[in-house]
């Protein structure tokens, strides 16, 4: 994995899309000095998990959902920006409105890489249209960034074909786990299981360092 | 949020009849429920902050999920499989129903100011 990147900015809609996502991806950028920030598109307001036992609701969550992500950023060692869009909202927003306000940000940050959601192909509505509001942004830029979109939806290898980008980032595995972890109202599904991820036996352990052990992304072409 | 206690929310819902109110109700199974299941549907709704009026209004239920129905003018509102309540920020009452890993999946909360967008 080697990248002499300036600036990386990374766009995706919820607290916890950058720890599961990218923890490893950032975590290296940082070990060489490169400065990262995160643009957050919502607080996850509308998350159904509450936390395992449950200790959030539908009105605490979107603070404590916002200390979680402080804390995974500061874990990572990034700079964050949160974006003020509401959870599941965005693909009802002005497509082009969400692309100049990110237009505005990365004309300021000026980041040799962004990192997003490939659109069409990231499970989740709010990461599809982030994603493509993202990689419209960019494409509105006299000088364009590199993009890599991240793909998860089932079968994506079968249309996308393989990533191109595919980062070990296995060295980084416990501070993504410490990261994964910061958001623990969303514990349960997921995470639930990897809590005491340092006291699971090897096996187990090694099942997730394989899960979490590898980043994905395709490099995005610009088609005009 | 606690188990509810049905004579202390019926108590709540009394104290906001006639007058008007912000609902916010919802249901969801997820966002990724094809995603992990692809026999699953994905099915949601939610009403954030519509401003209506009850007349009567009640809550039914066993002892573990509760009904909630609310008379308005020209209708209802209705919430089940509520389980547990809180009262936030001092006045609001939420409602809410959670499956076994606490995720949430049906809430009906009442307000006489608007809820935080
Ligand atoms: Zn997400």
């Amino acid at each position: 994995m080697i990248n002499l990147e300036k600036h990386v900015v990374v766009i995706l809609p919820h607290p916890d899309d950058e720890s599961f996502g990218a923890a490893g991806s950032i975590s290296h950028f940082r070990s060489q000095g490169i400065p990262v920030t995160y643009l957050c598109g919502t607080l996850g307001q509308m998350g159904r998990n509450m936390g395992s036992p449950t200790f959030a609701n539908r009105e605490t969550l979107p603070l404590i959902r916002k200390q979680e992500l402080k804390n995974a950023c500061k874990v990572l060692d990034m700079d964050l920006k949160m974006l003020g869009y509401r959870d599941k909202t965005i693909e009802f927003e002005d497509q082009m409105e969400i692309a100049q306000h990110l237009k505005g940000i990365l004309e300021e940050i000026k980041p040799s890489l962004v990192i997003t959601h490939y659109p069409n192909y990231a499970v989740h509505p709010d990461h599809n249209a982030l994603g493509a509001a993202a990689i419209k942004a960019v494409e509105l830029m006299d000088e364009r960034p590199t993009v890599w979109a991240q793909a998860f939806a089932r079968g994506f290898k079968k249309e996308l074909g393989e990533p191109d980008v595919i980062n070990d980032v296995s060295a980084y595995f416990e501070k993504k786990m410490d990261a994964i972890l910061c958001h623990d109202s969303q514990a349960g599904g997921i995470i639930g299981p990897l809590k005491n991820y340092k006291e699971l036996g090897e096996e187990v352990l090694q099942e997730a360092k394989e899960r979490f052990g590898t980043e994905e992304f395709f490099t995005w072409q610009f088609s005009v | 949020m606690k188990p509810i206690e049905v004579e202390s929310v019926q108590q709540c819902l009394d104290d906001f009849t006639n007058k008007q109110v912000y609902i916010h109700v919802e249901t969801t199974n997820g966002a990724y429920a094809s995603h992990f299941d692809d026999k699953a549907y994905n099915v949601g709704a939610y009403v954030r902050n519509a401003q209506v009026t009850f007349n009567q209004a009640k809550i039914v239920g066993d002892g573990n999920a509760y009904r909630v129905g609310l008379k308005t003018e020209f209708g209802w509102i209705y919430a089940e499989g509520l389980t547990d309540w809180v009262i936030h920020e001092g006045s609001k009452l939420l409602l809410a129903g959670h499956d076994r890993e606490g995720r949430l999946m049906v809430a009906l909360q009442i307000s006489e100011t608007p809820f935080n967008n």
